[in-house]
């Protein structure tokens, strides 16, 4: 195995991933906003900030579903060792990995069952860059309005007729994250 | 299990038995064993790719071996991965919470990677397998100087 395998974990995780985990909770809790998390990396081409969160949010108990683009062998063998979390289908997947183009169909993940609205798919959307504009965000968490570039808005507006069920999505760029709960209601741009 | 063990190459049995009694040999000795080694031959040089973490482990068994598995209990497990200069990746999983035991286990399965294989096994691992051994074999022994026989006796007519 490359040595890229066995990089890239937390040098202290205790207090990494704290930080990791805050600033995961602060961008879902406030759709729109964007923050900066750091201390993971992982093979090309994932992002440090998709890195990181999977070190912080990944572990046995979860399914990671990685797309195409982003399923390489070194990339299953850093899952492995980092997380151990169980690699699996779109169908059964916790969590997803990959680009917008390539985690679709989005029919495909779970979106929760009424008694159970958390067994629901959260999809990492790696992005070319993240910036607070573009499509209007409302719904709670959000004060006025927010702004995201989505890369669509058609597939969370259906997603957001499902609520309480569908799923959940960190958009990652770099070392930046944001994310867009299922709460969250998107309009086109004026 | 035996299945496994057929697939696995000569290299993967030895470095699986070298890890097996690191992970069983009592704390105290490896290291003891271990700082022999580094004063003879001198600390390796080496990152660390996991730092060395404590978390528990369920042991299960089979009464008499053979019965369907159970869980006997979970025990503390230290484990440790590390990296040398020369890039060969070390893991070592011991039992108890000694961070310096997991890092010199992880530090010995790194260095018997590459040409020192041979004179590690000499002098650490075949010691530590005696201790092992030989406790087996004391335990084994007083168990066996207790051991009852029954029999009946065969009752006759007359």
């Amino acid at each position: 195995m490359s040595d890229a395998v066995y990089q890239g974990g937390f040098t202290n995780p205790p207090q990494e991933a704290a930080h990791a985990f805050r600033a995961t909770m602060q961008v879902m809790a406030r759709p729109g906003t964007i923050e900066t998390i750091k201390g993971g990396q992982a093979p090309t081409p994932v992002s440090s900030a998709a890195a990181t969160l999977l070190l912080t949010l990944c572990d046995p108990d979860t399914g990671l579903f990685l797309a195409p683009g982003h399923d390489s062998q070194a990339m299953r063998d850093w899952v492995n060792f980092h997380t151990n979390a169980p690699l699996v289908s779109a169908e059964e997947a916790d969590f997803a990995l990959g680009s917008w183009q390539a985690l679709q169909p989005l029919s495909a993940y779970k979106v929760g069952v009424p008694a159970y609205p958390d067994r629901a798919a959260t999809l990492i959307v790696e992005m070319g860059s993240l910036t607070a504009s573009g499509s209007k965000l409302s719904g709670p968490g959000i004060k006025e309005s927010g702004a995201l570039n989505l890369p669509e808005v058609a597939a969370f507006q259906a997603n957001r007729t499902l609520f309480p069920l569908g799923f959940d999505c960190f958009f990652t760029a770099g070392d930046q994250i944001a994310a867009l709960p299922r709460s969250t209601r998107v309009e086109e741009a004026a | 299990m035996s299945k496994n063990q057929t697939e696995l190459t000569n290299e993967q049995q030895a470095r699986q038995a070298r890890l097996s009694v690191l992970a069983t040999a009592p704390s105290n000795q490896l290291k003891a064993l271990w700082h022999r080694w580094t004063d003879a031959n001198g600390a390796p040089d080496y990152t660390l790719v996991r730092a060395p973490e404590i978390g528990t482990v369920m042991v299960r068994g089979r009464a008499g071996a053979v019965g369907a598995p159970f869980n006997l209990g979970e025990i503390t497990v230290t484990r440790c991965s590390v990296q040398l200069a020369n890039g060969a990746v070390g893991h070592g999983y011991v039992q108890g919470r000694d961070k310096d035991t997991s890092l010199a286990a992880a530090l010995i399965d790194a260095l018997a990677l590459g040409d020192q294989a041979s004179a590690l096994d000499a002098n650490i691992i075949g010691p530590l397998q005696a201790e092992v051994d030989g406790k087996a074999t004391v335990r084994a022994e007083k168990a066996a100087a207790t051991k009852v026989e029954f029999f009946t006796m065969v009752r006759g007519e007359g």
